[in-house]
C-alpha cells in the first residue's frame, strides 16, 4: 500500500507529518511512500534526503491520492475531496471541537482516525501525539518567556551586583507543564508549580519544581488522566492562591485546559494589574479560550501595567524539526500497531481499545464518540492493589506466649540434661552453649556479599575435626590407626582447600573506581 | 607449664581467633583479615596437637601423621586452584562431607578405643563410660547424615544425579521412623555397647542422610547446601564431647550456628519454613496455579535495548542463577564498565537465593570484577527501583515475580521479591515463556513495560555490547 505525506495547507504550520527518519521506518514496515514536494522545507528536510531515505517525491495531487494519507492538520473541505475512495487520513483532527470537519469526513466513503483522541493508557504511550507535542510547547513557552523577559532566569553574584533568580509559577502539571518546569529550573529560575490533581506533586518535586496547593477542602482525583472541570468553591480557593502568587513571581506559565471544554480562566485583570512590570505571561491556552485574561490567541500583547502576555499557539512548530520528528515517530508506531503482519497492509482492529477510540469515521460511517476507556494509571486501581499485598505476609513470628514458652521448654530441658550430668560434661555444656550464642551474634554481622567466603571459611576451620584424629593415630590397635589415617587425610583437605579456595575468592572482591556522580 | 597445659592454652587462642576470623567477614575491607586469622589459629591449634601426639608416637606413626595430612593439604590446595567459581557450591558440599566422614571415623575410634577394649581401657572412669557411649553414638549419627547428604547434594549440584526431588512415598514418615529407631538403638548402646549396633546406627544414618537429601529439588539447594554446613559443625562438636576437647566443640558449635542462622535467611527469603523445606517436593504439590490470561508479552531486539541503555541514567541488573548457567558474567561485567563510562549509574540487585549458594552471585560477580560496592542486596536496592530507567533481568524469573506480593494465591505469595516491575522499563533475557523453578507463571513478563528479550543470554548480552 502506499502512503501519501502532503504539504500542510494552514498557515504558519512548519511541521511534517514524516521526517526522511521516520520514512526509513515506514519503508521497513512494507509500504511505499511519497512525499509532496517541498513538504519538508519549513521543517529543514529538503526533499533529496526524502529520496535518499527511500520516499518518491511527486505533487500534491499525488499524495492525496494513497492509500494512507499522513497529515499534521486537518484536511479542508477541497482536500477531502481530494481522497480515493477507501483511504484512510490520519491526523490531528480534534474531533470532539470539529463536529463539522468529522461529519464532512462521514459523507465520504473513507476511514479517518484522530491522533489527538489516543486514550491515556501506557500501552498507547508510544502514538500519544498530545503528550509529545506538550512536551515540545512547555519547552518553547520556557523559552518564549525568557525571550521576553528582560533580566536572568538564573541568580548571580557579580563584580556589578547580585541578581536574584527569576521566580516561575507553571499553572497545570500535565505534560506541557512538566516540560516548562524542566526547562525553567534548568535555566536556573525558582519553579513552583500548582494542580488541580494533588496526586501530580510527586512529579513536580521530581522535575526540580515546587508544589504548590490549592488550600485544602475536596479533592480531585483523576481517574481518566486528565484534569476536569472544578467546583465553585474550589474555584474560589485558587483564586486566592493564584493572587497570592502573581504578586509574587516573575513569569506565569498556563497551560490549564479541559478536554472538549474552553479553557478555565485562571488569572483575571486584578491579579495581572498586582504584577510586576516587566513579568511575562506565557498563556498556553489561548487558542482555547485562554487562561489569561486579555490574552490573544497568536499574538504578544502588552497590558497597560506593563506586562507581557504571550498568546501564541503554535508553540510546538517553533521547533519544527523536533516536532515533526517526535509527531513523525508517533505516527510511525501507530502503523505498526495498524500492519501486525509488517508486509505494507493496513488492518484496523476495532476490539483494540487503542484503535477504536481514535477512529472518527469507519468507510463512511461515523464512529465518533468512542465507548469510554477506563484508565487504571491512578489511584483507584492503585489502592485496589495495595490492600491485598498487605494481606499477603501475614505476621510470620509465633505469638509471643507461645515463644515463651518454647524458651521456657528449652531452658527446662537444658537444666535437666546438665543437672543428671557428670561435673566434666556440664563445662563442656557450658562452653557448648556460649560458642553457640556467641557465633549466632557474630554471623548475624556477616554481609550477604560475604556468605560464601564465610561458608568456605566455617569449612575450613571445621577442618578442626583433625584434632581429634590426630591424637587417635597410632594408639592402641592398627584398626584405630587406619580410620584415623583417613580422618587426618579428608579433614586436611578441609583445612588446607577451605583456606584456599576462600583467599582466592577474597582477592577477586574488589572495589569500583570512586563513583562518579550519580552512582549511589 | 606441663605440655598439656600449653596445648589447652593454645586451644582457647586458636577458638578466640577463629571468632575474630568470622567476625573479620562481616566487611569486604575486614575479609582478608578474617582469613588470615583463621589460618593463624589453625596452626596454632594443629602445633600444638601435633607437639602433643608426637610425644608418645614412635617413628611409624609420625610419618604416617606426615603423610596424611600432606596428601589432604595437596589434594585440598589443589582443588582450591582449579575450581571454578561456579562450581562452588559442588566444592563446597564435598568439603562438608569430608568433615562429616571425619565425625564417624573420629567416633568410631572413639569406640574401638574405649568400649571395644572393655575393662582393658584406661582412658574414661567407669563411671562416665555411658556418657562416652552416647557421644560415640550421636557423633557418629550426625556425622554419617552429614557425609551422605552433602555427597547427594555434591552429586545433584554438578549434574550427576538429576536434582529434581525424590518423592518416596511416606517420606516424611521414614523420616521420622529413622529418627525413633536411631534413639531406640542409642539406649541399647549405651546399656550394651556392641559392634553391631554401632554399624547399625552408622548405616542407619547414612540412609537418612542420603534420603534426606534426595527428596529435595534443585532449587532449594541453597538452604540445603548451608543446612549441611551447619550438620558439619554440629558433627565436629560433637566429637569435640567425645574427646573432651573444648577447641572441637567450640569451633563446631561457630560453625553449626553460623550454618543454621545461613538457612534461616534463606528460608526467610523464599517464605518458607525451614521444616517445609526439609519435607521437599516443592512445585509437585498443587503448585500449578489456574492458567490465567495475562495478556500479551512483548518482544524486543538487542539492538533497541542497546538504545534504551545508552539514553538510561539509571540502569540495575539483577542476575539468577540462569546468567551463571548461559556463563554471562563476565559480559554482563563488560556492560557495565561501557555503560558506567558512558556515565550512566549501573548497579546490581541481588535476590538472597540467587545461585545455588548463599551469597554465589556475589562471589560469580567479583570474579568477572564487578566492583563489589555497586554490587546490593535487594533490601538495598528494592526502594530504588522507581527512579530507575531500565532493569535488566538476566535468567531469574520466581525472584522478580510480581505474583509474590500481589497475588495472595500464588504458590510464592509472600516469598519477598526485586520489585523490578517499578522501573521505567524492564528487560526480561531468557530462554522461552517456560516457568521458572516452582512452576509458577510470572506476570511481570505482560506488563505494559515489560520487553522480553528471547535468547542465550552470554550471545544476547554481547549483541547489546556490538550495538553500543
Amino acid at each position: 500500500m502506499r502512503i501519501g505525506v502532503p504539504r500542510e495547507t494552514r498557515a504558519r504550520e512548519t511541521r511534517v507529518a514524516a521526517t526522511p527518519a521516520t520514512v526509513v521506518q515506514l519503508v521497513r514496515l512494507g509500504y511505499d511512500v511519497v512525499v509532496e514536494t517541498g513538504a519538508g522545507a519549513a521543517s529543514s528536510f529538503p526533499d533529496e534526503a526524502y529520496t535518499e531515505a527511500g520516499a518518491r517525491v511527486c505533487d500534491g495531487a499525488q499524495a492525496w491520492q494513497s492509500d494512507v494519507v499522513l497529515r499534521v492538520n486537518p484536511p479542508t473541505t477541497e482536500e477531502i475531496g481530494l481522497l480515493r475512495d477507501g483511504a484512510m487520513l490520519v491526523g490531528l483532527l480534534s474531533p470532539a471541537l470539529n463536529p463539522d470537519l468529522v461529519d464532512a469526513l462521514a459523507r465520504r466513503p473513507i476511514t479517518a482516525l484522530a491522533m489527538d483522541a489516543v486514550p491515556r493508557i501506557s500501552r498507547a504511550q508510544s502514538l500519544d501525539v498530545l503528550s509529545s507535542m506538550a512536551n515540545i510547547a512547555g519547552y518553547r513557552a520556557v523559552i518564549e518567556a525568557a525571550h521576553t523577559f528582560g533580566r536572568f532566569f538564573t541568580g548571580q553574584v557579580t563584580a556589578a551586583g547580585k541578581v536574584p533568580p527569576a521566580k516561575v509559577l507553571v499553572a497545570g502539571a500535565g505534560v506541557a507543564g512538566l516540560a516548562a518546569i524542566g526547562a525553567a529550573s534548568s535555566l536556573g529560575a525558582i519553579v513552583r508549580a500548582t494542580d488541580v490533581r494533588p496526586e501530580v506533586a510527586e512529579q513536580v518535586r521530581s522535575m526540580g519544581g515546587e508544589y504548590v496547593a490549592v488550600p485544602a477542602g475536596e479533592q480531585e482525583v483523576s481517574s481518566d488522566g486528565y484534569a476536569r472541570e472544578m467546583g465553585e468553591d474550589f474555584n474560589r480557593r485558587a483564586a486566592v492562591m493564584y493572587a497570592e502568587q502573581a504578586a509574587d513571581v516573575d513569569i506565569i506559565i498556563t497551560t490549564a485546559l479541559i478536554p472538549g471544554k474552553p479553557a478555565p480562566r485562571l488569572l483575571t485583570e486584578e491579579m495581572l494589574a498586582s504584577m510586576r512590570p516587566g513579568s511575562v505571561i506565557v498563556d498556553m491556552a489561548a487558542g482555547q479560550g485562554g487562561n489569561v485574561a486579555g490574552s490573544v490567541p497568536d499574538e504578544l500583547v502588552v497590558t497597560p501595567h506593563g506586562v507581557s502576555i504571550v498568546g501564541y499557539t503554535d508553540l510546538a512548530g517553533r521547533l519544527p524539526a523536533q516536532a515533526s520528528q517526535l509527531y513523525g515517530t508517533n505516527l510511525v508506531n501507530l502503523l505498526k500497531l495498524l500492519t501486525p503482519g509488517k508486509d505494507g497492509k493496513v488492518v484496523l482492529d476495532f476490539d483494540d481499545v487503542v484503535q477504536r477510540s481514535m477512529t472518527v469515521v469507519r468507510d463512511g460511517e461515523k464512529t465518533w464518540p468512542p465507548p469510554p476507556v477506563a484508565v487504571s494509571g491512578a489511584p483507584p486501581a492503585a489502592a485496589g492493589a495495595v490492600a491485598p499485598a498487605a494481606e499477603v505476609a501475614p505476621p510470620k513470628a509465633a505469638p509471643p506466649s507461645r515463644r515463651y514458652a518454647l524458651v521456657g521448654l528449652a531452658a527446662a530441658l537444658l537444666f535437666l540434661l546438665t543437672g543428671f550430668s557428670p561435673n566434666e560434661l556440664i563445662q563442656h555444656v557450658t562452653v557448648f552453649a556460649l560458642a553457640v550464642v556467641v557465633g549466632f551474634y557474630v554471623i548475624g554481622h556477616v554481609h550477604h556479599a560475604l556468605h560464601t567466603p564465610l561458608m568456605s571459611v566455617t569449612n575450613a576451620i571445621s577442618g578442626i575435626i583433625v584434632v581429634g584424629a590426630l591424637l587417635q593415630i597410632g594408639r592402641h590397635d592398627a584398626v584405630v590407626t587406619v580410620l584415623a589415617f583417613f580422618a587426618i587425610l579428608v579433614a586436611s583437605i578441609n583445612v588446607f582447600g577451605g583456606f584456599a579456595v576462600t583467599r582466592r575468592m577474597l582477592a577477586m572482591f574488589s572495589r569500583g573506581p570512586a563513583p562518579k556522580g550519580a552512582a549511589r | 607449664m606441663t605440655a598439656t597445659s600449653a596445648a589447652a592454652a593454645a586451644y582457647i587462642v586458636a577458638a578466640l581467633l577463629f571468632i575474630l576470623s568470622l567476625a573479620g567477614l562481616s566487611r569486604h575491607e575486614t575479609a582478608k583479615a578474617g582469613n588470615t586469622f583463621g589460618i593463624a589459629g589453625m596452626t596454632i591449634a594443629l602445633a600444638a596437637t601435633i607437639g602433643l601426639a608426637t610425644r608418645s608416637l614412635s617413628a611409624a606413626g609420625i610419618t604416617l601423621l606426615a603423610v596424611a595430612m600432606i596428601v589432604g593439604a595437596v589434594i585440598g590446595i589443589w582443588r582450591a586452584r582449579r575450581v571454578e567459581m561456579t562450581g562452588m557450591p559442588e566444592l563446597i558440599a564435598m568439603l562438608h562431607s569430608f568433615v562429616g566422614l571425619a565425625a564417624v571415623l573420629v567416633g568410631w575410634n572413639g569406640y574401638l578405643s574405649v568400649e571395644a577394649r572393655g575393662g582393658a581401657q584406661t582412658e574414661i572412669a567407669h563411671s562416665l563410660l555411658g556418657i562416652h557411649s552416647a557421644e560415640v553414638v550421636i557423633g557418629v549419627f550426625i556425622g554419617a547424615v552429614t557425609f551422605t547428604g552433602s555427597i547427594v547434594a555434591f552429586l545433584k549440584l554438578s549434574g550427576r544425579i538429576r536434582s529434581n526431588p525424590l518423592m518416596l512415598p511416606a517420606h516424611n514418615v521414614l523420616n521420622m521412623a529413622a529418627l525413633v529407631v536411631f534413639v531406640v538403638l542409642t539406649v541399647l548402646f549405651v546399656a550394651q555397647p556392641n559392634l553391631l549396633l554401632l554399624a547399625g546406627v552408622t548405616a542407619l544414618a547414612l540412609a537418612l542422610g542420603w534420603h534426606l537429601v534426595a527428596s529435595i529439588g534443585g532449587g532449594d539447594m541453597p538452604v540445603v547446601v548451608s543446612m549441611l554446613n551447619s550438620y558439619s559443625g554440629w558433627a565436629a562438636a560433637a566429637s569435640g564431647f567425645l574427646l573432651g576437647n573444648d577447641l572441637l566443640i567450640i569451633t563446631g558449635a561457630l560453625v553449626g550456628s553460623s550454618g543454621a542462622y545461613l538457612s534461616y535467611i534463606m528460608c526467610r527469603a523464599m517464605n518458607r519454613s525451614f521444616l517445609s523445606v526439609i519435607a521437599g517436593g516443592f512445585g509437585n504439590e498443587g503448585g500449578t496455579a489456574v492458567d490465567r490470561d495475562y495478556g500479551d508479552h512483548t518482544e524486543i531486539t538487542a539492538e533497541d535495548t542497546a538504545e534504551l541503555l545508552r539514553d538510561a541514567s539509571s540502569v540495575v541488573i539483577t542476575p539468577g542463577y540462569g546468567m551463571a548457567v548461559a556463563q554471562a558474567q563476565s559480559a554482563v561485567a563488560e556492560l557495565t564498565r561501557k555503560l558506567t563510562d558512558r556515565g550512566v549509574a549501573v548497579r546490581f540487585g541481588i535476590h538472597p537465593v540467587a545461585g545455588r549458594l548463599p551469597g554465589h552471585m556475589n562471589v560469580l560477580l567479583a570474579e568477572a570484577k564487578v566492583p563489589y560496592d555497586i554490587v546490593l542486596e535487594m533490601d538495598e536496592v528494592n526502594d530504588d527501583f522507581d527512579d530507575t530507567s531500565v532493569v535488566l533481568v538476566i535468567g531469574a524469573n520466581d525472584t522478580v515475580n510480581p505474583a509474590a506480593t500481589e497475588d495472595p494465591g500464588s504458590p510464592i505469595a509472600g516469598m519477598p521479591v526485586l520489585r523490578v516491575w517499578e522501573a521505567e522499563n524492564v528487560i526480561v533475557f531468557k530462554r522461552s515463556m517456560n516457568t521458572g523453578y516452582a512452576g509458577v507463571q510470572n506476570p511481570l513478563f505482560f506488563r505494559d513495560n515489560s520487553r522480553m528479550l528471547f535468547g542465550d543470554a552470554r550471545e544476547r548480552v554481547e549483541d547489546i555490547l556490538r550495538a553500543l
